[in-house]
């Protein structure tokens, strides 16, 4: 065995971090960051930086290294690659040991990963563009409560999309009035309505009288359609007692299925929150608030396809993904690529999606990816070509907005829903013949013509800040 | 005022029941996609008034393999001329997913 002797001072971390002959083992965590070092700086001294700072490294040598192995535990950066079209940063892939995180915790590898790392002087941005979690570890996560194919056995959905809407006006609502935009909604067709993200326990409407309003909603609206409905009960609350009591009287009040912000809530609560949604038979609409602050800046922070999956780790049976045709950011190759990160069980790597490594889910259910957010009517071919049956398609003014009110909007989204399924199942190209398709079925749906006549000229076409680094500039 | 509609609800049946009634021709095509992408096709019927419950009275058994459209448009009349009152859907079983890749009605009950 080779005798260490313990030497004060600062080593450069090459020594230590940097091993390029390194081949990362099937249970190692992969990491792939992009960074953009400070002048001076070269990559393998950064990369191994990185790697040191989120794994075992501290500034300088300690001598209590010496009392346990740190060869096996530290993180070791074993690839180097350019950012193709961008000189001023470069592509860095860590190995992590599988001992280093606790099991199960989103939060333990998170802590290490985007940890003090992100603050370190020596680099002047950083980017988490992907992580490999090993299929060992992914079996100790318990992952969505239910899953696509149970939910749609729990909500007898086959075959289509399913139609969600958010409700709005986002704030101000007394608790009726809240319950009336619902019941019209699902009675005029959708499969589900939605708390806002902002919505969860204010002055004007608190959250017992709004869960009370909804589930009579809910009733209501399935006795007169015969079809089953679902509203997202937000119960994201200051403390995680709140959220489960919310939780609790949503079950009490035998509601399908309730609603978690996972970054702002945090991920230790979103997890109980899955487990104990996974006991009780209730599914969990996981929304994304602060996900921008963290993903778009393309040289420094998460990209959303980790926060991807670690909420599939965490658990959650939804979660938005934008909608690459409505108001909100997303390339389409790179929304494609996190939306089979979601429903798919093995997922190879691919840079035209930026997916960076090889991912194998195992059998842990799938998420539903939830596109909301300026979408009408005139999108649907679109939609429904992009991410097919496995989705939930939220159309909230979309639907609001309809001159007739909330039952004919949802009424003209249903219908032009299953226009465009079925003439998909025929064998149509559904996008090229979107216009045709709709106007067709418009015919039987005065709802669908109007809505039709009032979205017609609405565009969303803004370029994307974070767009994919695969074409040489 | 005027130029708005009121929009009156009625009983629904999940996939394509927002669509008019499915022509002969338009039936077809839906069996062949269920065939071509490799589902097992299954009847059920129900009267209209249980038609909320999950599950629905069951046509014999699902026809496992079965290719020929006319086959299963023949076992979905027989279905509708046993019960003429009741829902008659089919039902594509995906095996793969452990689900229902896809199910409608076919006939409207009364």
């Amino acid at each position: 065995m080779a005798v260490k002797k313990y030497e004060a001072g600062v080593k450069e971390y090459r020594q230590t971090y940097w091993m390029p002959e390194y081949v990362p083992l099937d249970s190692d965590l992969l990491a792939c960051f992009k960074i953009t070092p400070q002048p001076g700086v070269d990559r393998e001294e950064a990369a191994a930086a990185v790697a040191a700072e989120s794994s075992t490294g501290t500034w300088t040598t300690v001598w209590t290294d010496l009392l346990t192995d740190l060869d096996y535990y530290k993180g070791r950066a074993y690839r180097i690659e350019d950012v193709p079209g961008d000189d001023t940063c470069f592509y860095a892939f860590v190995a992590y040991p599988i001992d280093l995180f606790e099991e199960g915790s989103v939060v333990n590898v998170f802590t290490s990963l985007v940890g003090n790392v992100f603050g370190f002087k020596a680099i002047r941005a950083l980017r988490l563009e992907d992580v490999r979690f090993p299929l060992a570890y992914v079996k100790t996560c318990g992952g969505p409560p239910h899953g696509i194919q149970v939910e749609r056995d729990k909500m007898n959905k086959y075959g289509r999309p399913l139609l969600g809407c958010t409700i709005k006006p986002k704030l101000g609502l007394s608790a009726k009035n809240y319950g009336r935009a619902v019941y019209e909604v699902l009675r005029g067709g959708l499969d589900f309505t939605k708390d806002d993200e902002n919505v969860n326990s204010q002055p004007f409407m608190r959250w017992r009288d709004r869960f009370l309003f909804v589930a009579d909603a809910i009733h209501t609206a399935e006795a007169e359609t015969g079809e089953r409905k679902g509203h997202y009960l937000n119960v994201t609350a200051p403390t995680c007692e709140d959220m489960m009591e919310r939780a609790e009287f949503a079950k009490e009040l035998g509601m399908p299925i309730v609603m978690h912000d996972f970054l702002t809530g945090g991920f230790a609560a979103n997890t109980s929150l899955a487990n104990w949604c996974r006991k009780n038979g209730v599914l969990l609409h996981i929304h994304r608030a602060m996900h921008a602050v963290v993903d778009r800046n393309p040289h420094h922070g998460i990209h959303f396809r980790v926060l991807v999956k670690a909420l599939r780790l965490s658990g959650g049976d939804h979660l938005h993904s934008g909608t690459v045709v409505g108001k909100l950011e997303g390339d389409r190759h790179a929304t494609l690529g996190w939306i089979d990160l979601m429903r798919e069980s093995y997922i190879p790597e691919d840079r035209s999606r930026g997916i960076m490594f090889d991912q194998d889910w195992g059998s842990m259910p799938g998420v539903f990816p939830v596109a909301s957010g300026g979408i009408h009517v005139w999108h649907m071919p679109a939609l429904v070509n992009i991410f097919g049956d496995d989705s939930v398609l939220q159309f909230g003014g979309g639907t609001l907005g309809h001159p007739w009110g909330n039952a004919a909007g949802a009424a003209a989204n249903r219908v032009a829903l299953e226009a465009c399924v079925m003439a998909r199942n025929e064998g149509r190209e559904i996008e090229r013949e979107g216009k045709e398709i709709l106007t067709d079925a418009a015919k039987d749906s005065p709802e669908l013509k109007i809505a039709m006549e009032t979205w017609k000229e609405i565009k969303f076409e803004f370029d994307t800040v974070d767009k994919l680094d695969v074409v040489n500039r | 005022m005027a130029d708005i509609q009121d929009y009156n609800s009625t009983p629904k049946y999940e996939t394509f029941s927002y669509l008019p009634a499915m022509t002969p021709d338009k039936m077809r095509r839906q069996i062949a996609y269920i065939v071509n992408q490799g589902w097992n096709p299954g009847i059920e019927h129900v009267e209209p008034e249980r038609a909320f419950k999950y599950f629905w009275y069951m046509w014999k058994l699902p026809m496992f393999g079965e290719q020929s459209v006319d086959t299963i448009v023949a076992e979905l009349e027989a279905c509708h001329r046993a019960h003429p009152d009741h829902h008659v859907r089919l039902i594509g079983y995906d095996n793969y997913s452990q689900s229902q890749g896809s199910s409608f009605v076919v006939f409207r009950g009364r």
